[in-house]
């Protein structure tokens, strides 16, 4: 049981906005929500194939009221990962939009709200579900792998009041989606506004698109989060010379914004007096670690800031000791009740409790100044952010071994470089990756070269590459 | 030297990864899978790099299908 169990007090107030269904209440939220998840028998494993729709929230605020345990994924899914989700896990529920229902699923129909319909597994699997089990996400927002971050009722919790006190989150703010709500970031900003009885506007355009700039002006939206790739479409957009009164702070997240960019925006937020915040944080830690308040935004610029309330951070050495002074970099870890679960590969994990006992080592390099501000400066693991999802570098290169060609990876953010010793598949293990993986392709460049190199031990030396 | 036609199409087939037979007047944002929005940055970075414009804001988020650039590119002298 969450805060969700709690919205009715909100019910005269608005909780939606959607293109299609236009406003809608706490109360009638609620009433769909509770009609759907009626339909669940006991407590289970829900799939939920999300869109930023009235449908799509409507299910997850039930199943979430209905102390269901739940996993997200989003509707651009590749159907063969997809498969292989229901495979590994063996949800006794998906809840989809009826367009996308693919073939070859033993699930029957048992309800149907809209253009969403709630399918039950004909063969269900009987396991265990830790009781407290919230959410299963993955690492990486819309692609990726089979691997899913636990969350607990308690990450969750933590999570909405830390965001709710440092963001200044009231029943007034009224945030505009810009990301799928599978992704860590996107459904930490709904929960938080949920929390505060706030008004979500739901649209699938991007900011490309024309309706989302008249669904933000029409609605008077206060707020938005964005990955640094919507803050590179903003720059193109000339944001600075756009007039957008209602807008009272913005965020960023999902990847490192260049200092160039995160200067020139402090600059431009200062002058149209919107609230900057820089944030960091993973998965793992339910969303968010730290943030640069806003104050800082112009000053303290690449900074991750400090923790978020509630929170701890330091940097260890190589020998795992905590390092004292400014200026030393070392692995960033986190403690706080926002630390996830641990990880679940498959539907045996999910009986599994508390793993990380509120402890994070986060595999990112990080510097502490004088004043104790972060700075993330490297990484210990291999995996790129591309446009706000987390790239696993080795599963990359798994995929590619997976069709018989060796290959190595690397590339920094927003340009993923696959190292391939066969020429003439060039362009089809681009296309392939770029369709397994959910990225552009103008993000992927594949390069010939004749041998990867390894050293004697096998292992790739990433070093030598071109 | 490469025609405006030319310059335009090969934005388009370089941003989306798409063949010259894919393209026509409907050829429109979010229809395939390629033209979404990191797809449309590339191509109005492509056009821009192609014919040495910088197009306005609401250029770009009209820029809505193959046939409605040409109209867009006119305004900046440049005919398709």
């Amino acid at each position: 049981m969450n805060f969700y169990n709690e919205l009715d007090k909100f019910s005269d107030k608005t909780a939606l906005i959607t293109e299609n269904c236009g406003a809608i209440s706490y109360k009638n939220l609620l009433a769909v929500a509770d009609q759907i998840a009626g339909h669940i028998e006991n407590r289970c494993l829900v799939f939920i194939v999300c869109k930023n729709c009235f449908e799509s929230i409507a299910g997850y605020v039930g199943f979430q009221r209905a102390g269901v345990a739940i996993t997200l994924v989003d509707a651009s899914i590749d159907d063969d990962l997809f498969l292989a989700l229901l495979e590994t896990y063996r949800p006794k529920y998906v809840y989809m939009p009826k367009e996308g229902q693919i073939d070859g699923i033993a699930f029957e129909s048992v309800y149907s709200f809209e253009n969403y319909v709630l399918l039950k597994s004909v063969k269900t699997v009987e396991y265990v579900l830790h009781r407290d089990l919230n959410l299963l996400l993955t690492t990486s927002g819309s692609t990726g792998s089979r691997k899913f971050v636990r969350q607990s009722y308690k990450n969750i919790d933590s999570q909405v009041v830390a965001l709710a006190e440092y963001l200044g989150i009231t029943s007034d703010s009224r945030p505009i989606t810009t990301m799928s709500m599978s992704f860590t970031y996107g459904l930490s900003i709904i929960n938080s506004h949920f929390f505060k009885g706030a008004l979500l506007i739901l649209t699938d355009a991007s900011l490309v698109d024309p309706r989302f700039w008249s669904m933000l002006k029409e609605n008077e939206a206060t707020t938005f989060g964005g990955v640094p790739f919507i803050y590179e479409i903003l720059k193109k957009l000339r944001f600075e010379r756009m007039k957008l009164p209602s807008l009272k702070y913005i965020t960023q997240a999902g990847g490192k914004l260049n200092n160039k960019l995160t200067a020139e925006f402090a600059q431009i937020c200062e002058e149209k007096s919107i609230d900057f915040y820089v944030m960091y944080g993973q998965t793992e830690a339910t969303a968010r670690i730290s943030y640069l308040p806003c104050e800082y935004a112009q000053t303290k610029v690449g900074s991750v800031g400090i923790p978020i309330p509630g929170g701890k951070m330091w940097l260890e050495d190589n020998e795992g000791n905590r390092i004292h002074s400014a200026g030393v970099s070392g692995e960033l870890v986190y403690q706080g009740d926002n630390v996830t679960l641990g990880y679940a590969e498959d539907y045996l994990d999910l009986a599994k409790g508390d793993e990380n006992k509120g402890l994070l080592h986060t595999g990112d390099i990080a510097e502490c100044d004088e004043d104790g501000f972060f700075t993330i400066v490297g990484r210990t693991k291999r995996f790129l952010k591309m446009y706000g999802s987390r790239i696993n570098l080795d599963e990359i290169e798994q995929l590619v071994a997976e069709e018989g060609y060796d290959c190595a990876c690397s590339g920094e953010d927003n340009e993923l470089v696959i190292y391939l010793t066969k020429s003439k598949e060039i362009e089809n293990i681009k296309s392939y990756i770029s369709t397994k993986m959910k990225i552009h392709p103008s993000g992927i460049v594949v390069r010939y070269i004749n041998k990867v190199p390894r050293n004697e031990s096998g292992k790739i030396l990433y070093s030598e590459l071109a | 030297m490469a025609t405006n036609r030319e310059k335009y199409d090969n934005a388009f087939k370089e941003s989306f990864e798409i063949e010259q037979s894919d393209l026509k007047d409907e050829l429109e944002y979010n229809t395939i899978e390629t033209w979404d929005s990191i797809g449309h940055m590339q191509l109005m970075a492509e056009l821009e790099d192609s014919f040495d414009i910088m197009i306005d804001t609401d250029d770009i988020l009209n820029f809505g299908t193959y046939a409605i650039g040409i109209e867009i590119l006119a305004k900046y002298d440049v005919q398709i």
